[in-house]
């Protein structure tokens, strides 16, 4: 009987470029891409913590290093991922008690986390790196 | 209706519970910092330095620091769970994220105790 509900032909579809992700889904994904890129910078930006404490040799290289436009533009990128991270997470938080489940209110709660990340992103970028 | 027997497995509760506490200690140091950040304006390696040197600092910072690399052994570890398939790379991906994340721990208490 289980067996039989299981084979059941179901409608496929997996035809990917027609698959429209939901602004929620794009959130998602970007907390993921956002987190491991983080993680995998770490190294990075341990090394510049370091030197930006360790003595005057190490904090001209560290100035050196976020000087560098190319950096800058890196770290401004790095950012915005901890601030997506963490508006899309305190959203995740409020979802885990139940707050913002409705469809509406979830679309509503994601455009209102790349708004304010982005928004975060820019002030605290600006008053840091320029 | 679950049907599980849910006792003698955790079922990853443990884990979910500590991602969560660790994403709140994060989310309020991630506020202090920017406080502070904003009302010293450290400009100088002096001033900089200054911001860590208090008791208090520099304590949040260190368990900021535990916080970030336990969350990230949960996060990265269920990447691995859910696109490495093959069990050997898997466990192998797994152990060199625990592993480096033990050692980034060490780093950082270096960083900050040495200063």
């Amino acid at each position: 009987m289980a067996e039989m509900a299981i084979k059941k032909k179901r409608p496929k579809n997996l035809d990917l470029p027609t698959i429209r992700l939901p602004l929620p889904g794009i959130l998602s994904i970007i907390h993921r891409i956002s987190g491991a890129a983080l993680f995998l910078l770490l190294p990075f930006l341990l090394w510049l913590f370091e030197s930006s404490l360790t003595s005057a040799e190490t904090f001209a290289s560290f100035k050196a290093v976020v000087d560098h436009g190319l950096v800058k533009i890196i770290l401004l990128g790095l950012i915005w991922f901890y601030m997506h991270h963490f508006c899309a997470g305190i959203r995740y938080l409020l979802l885990d008690v139940d707050i913002g489940v409705d469809l509406k209110e979830a679309i509503l709660s994601s455009k209102i986390v790349f708004g304010v990340s982005i928004a975060l992103t820019l002030i605290v970028g600006v008053q840091v790196l320029w | 209706m679950v049907n599980r027997i849910l006792v003698g497995a955790h079922y990853g509760l443990k884990d979910w519970v500590i991602q969560r506490a660790t994403a709140i200690v994060m989310a309020v140091y991630t506020v202090i910092f920017l406080v502070v950040i904003g009302s010293v304006g450290p400009d100088s390696l002096e001033s900089w330095r200054g911001v860590f040197a208090g008791g208090f600092m520099r304590f949040a910072t260190f368990l900021f620091f535990v916080s970030v690399f336990y969350h990230a052994w949960i996060g990265i570890r269920d990447i691995w769970m859910d696109y490495i398939k093959p069990d050997g790379i898997r466990l192998l991906l797994m152990v060199a994220t625990a592993t480096v994340l033990v050692g980034y721990a060490g780093w950082a208490i270096r960083i900050l105790w040495r200063t």
